[in-house]
């Protein structure tokens, strides 16, 4: 009852906070190719809201629109309620974005100490150091430094302005999966003060473990929006994997059966919900074995989601 | 909501002029660490004149003279356009060519700082290295090939080469808009070489060819080659007004072509 409660405010709470960043109705094209279709997204202050979607969904796009290095061909793109390019809200804002080459012969407290020149109230260069765990790699060049610790450089010269707004590209490709989880506390450590961070991924489980809420977007549309639980909930269902004797045209007629495929030498059967059918199945193959029963996760939810998507896209073509 | 976007709107900061400064000086330091750093720039942009100049002005032709001038002080003026061409050619060129195709320059363009100080930046380096090759060549005339000036005209020379950095740093941003990360190099070299020889800096003006001697009238490294000749006393035809008028010209169209790319670049994936 407490817990409801709670739950309760911290929605109203949620939706009562300000908007900070926001796509509306943007659209944009490079040439004939459709990055983005009319786009609505918000992102609300002190939330982390994750941006979830395969490779070429229209992500970074996304991202870059709110930056203002691009320029939508309809709609707009706000930060702060202004201009992403104003002077005043950049120096509110952090990004970390996918990059080819960073110049490779400056040290990682020199790259740090160029970018924190520019923003007004800068943090302390050993704080950010800490924070992005390069305390040991501060008088490294940039060149010398490995995937994870570009990434982590990355990370610092974005984080380093102590901007209200964060924008993270990808993060964690590339970290191992202790710099991950170190970054993931990071980011949490930031929301706990305030920060706001709009994150991109193609990690199912980036997204559950960091997001507020979540956008699933597929083909430069978003195609579902809510909390981690509100997205699993949208293909709620469960897997029951068994070895059995009955056809798929048999165990497709079974009630509460969505859907069917042969796994090797097993079936996997999607359903609604699992006791029906598993009665049903029992009762009907005596010599049924190898009974395994999960639940849809945010992968499974992820997948039903792209795919509708598509189908219904190819449908349209 | 009207509130939130109140007070979002509100928390306005402003950015001293003292603060401004400290950016473009920051630019600039860490671009001269960068290319300080990175062999390839240093040897190339160093070196070669250096070497030229040693072999060709002080092993070989020491004793010699061109008109009325010391071979070894004649050749500081042309190799020190040499020097000051590759040097903000490469200085600006490159980096830029490979900061906007391997998406460095879109991380700077979205963090805070002032895009004018990219450029400035740029600009100031490429003078800086531009001096260091020019206060070496003269050392290595005044140290082994009895280069005597007096101190007035030393100045005159150094000031002019170095000035002379900026249309050369404004024709390296041009090009670094038209070229990528790995052509940007070798289309230098394509330039920079032929447009060299061709300006009489290698091979004295007198001894050129004729129809490349007229070729050479429209280049600009002739033209400040000719104005670093003035301060030794060894420049001629033109007036020295005629010649900043054609590295100013040259410059200003380098500048809009530039502005052309950086415009073309907005909007795009990549720039």
């Amino acid at each position: 009852m407490i817990a409801t409660l709670e739950q309760e405010e911290s929605l109203q709470h949620a939706n009562s906070r300000a908007v900070v960043a926001s796509l509306e109705s943007v659209s944009m094209n490079y040439g004939e190719v459709r990055a983005l279709r009319n786009v609505n997204f918000t992102v609300r202050s002190g939330q982390v809201v994750a941006l979830l979607g395969p490779n070429g969904a229209g992500k970074t796009t996304a991202v870059k629109l709110l930056l203002g290095l691009l320029q939508p061909n309809s709609g707009k793109a706000r930060v702060f309620a202004g201009d992403p390019t104003h002077p005043q809200n950049r120096m509110r804002t952090g990004a970390m974005l996918q990059v080819g080459r960073v110049p490779e012969t400056l040290r990682v407290r020199e790259h740090i100490d160029l970018f924190s020149s520019y923003y007004p109230q800068p943090m302390p260069l050993e704080e950010v150091l800490a924070a992005a765990g390069l305390e040991k790699l501060r008088d490294r060049k940039f060149g010398d430094l490995s995937g994870g610790q570009r990434q982590r450089t990355l990370f610092a010269l974005a984080i380093c302005g102590n901007p209200d707004l964060l924008f993270l590209d990808e993060p964690t490709v590339g970290l191992d999966v202790e710099a991950r989880r170190a970054l993931w506390e990071e980011i949490r450590r930031l929301v706990n003060h305030g920060k706001t961070v709009l994150l991109t991924t193609h990690y199912l489980e980036e997204a559950d473990a960091l997001a507020d809420r979540i956008a699933v977007i597929n083909q430069g549309e978003i195609i579902a929006e809510g909390t981690p639980a509100e997205i699993k909930a949208q293909t709620s269902g469960k897997r029951i994997r068994c070895i059995t004797e009955l056809s798929l045209a048999s165990l497709l007629q079974i009630p509460g059966v969505t859907d069917v495929k042969q796994d090797r030498e097993a079936v996997e059967i999607h359903a609604r919900e699992a006791e029906p059918v598993v009665r049903a199945l029992l009762a009907r193959d005596q010599s049924l074995s190898g009974l395994e029963i999960t639940s849809a996760g945010l992968e499974e939810a992820f997948l039903a989601l792209t795919q509708d998507n598509n189908q219904n896209a190819n449908r349209q073509d | 909501m009207s509130t939130a976007a109140a007070v979002l709107s509100n928390t306005q900061i402003e950015r001293s002029p003292s603060h401004s400064l400290t950016i473009y000086l920051k630019e600039a330091k860490y671009e001269f660490l960068k290319n300080l750093r990175l062999r390839v720039y240093t040897v190339s942009v160093i070196s070669f004149p250096l070497m030229f100049y040693v072999l060709f002005g002080l092993v070989l032709n020491a004793k010699e003279s061109i008109g009325s001038t010391h071979v070894p002080t004649y050749l500081l003026a042309t190799y020190g356009t040499f020097g000051v061409m590759g040097a903000s050619l490469f200085g600006t060129a490159s980096g830029l060519a490979s900061d906007r195709g391997l998406g460095w320059l879109q991380v700077k363009r979205a963090s805070p700082m002032p895009p004018f100080a990219y450029f400035v930046a740029k600009v100031l380096v490429s003078m800086g290295f531009s001096a260091i090759v020019v206060l070496l060549l003269l050392v290595l005339g005044i140290s082994f090939g009895g280069v005597r000036m007096p101190l007035a005209e030393t100045a005159k020379l150094i000031a002019t080469l170095v000035a002379g950095s900026i249309p050369f740093a404004a024709m390296g941003l041009a090009l670094g808009y038209f070229t990528g990360p790995n052509s940007a190099p070798a289309a230098i070299n394509l330039i920079y070489l032929p447009m060299s020889f061709c300006s009489g800096l290698w091979v004295p003006y007198m001894f050129l060819p004729k129809f490349v001697r007229q070729i050479a009238l429209a280049l600009p490294p002739f033209h400040l080659s000719q104005l670093a000749l003035g301060t030794v006393g060894a420049g001629f035809q033109q007036s020295t007004a005629t010649h900043w008028e054609v590295l100013l010209a040259f410059t200003l169209i380098c500048l809009g072509i530039a502005r052309i790319g950086f415009q073309r670049d907005k909007g795009k994936l990549y720039g």
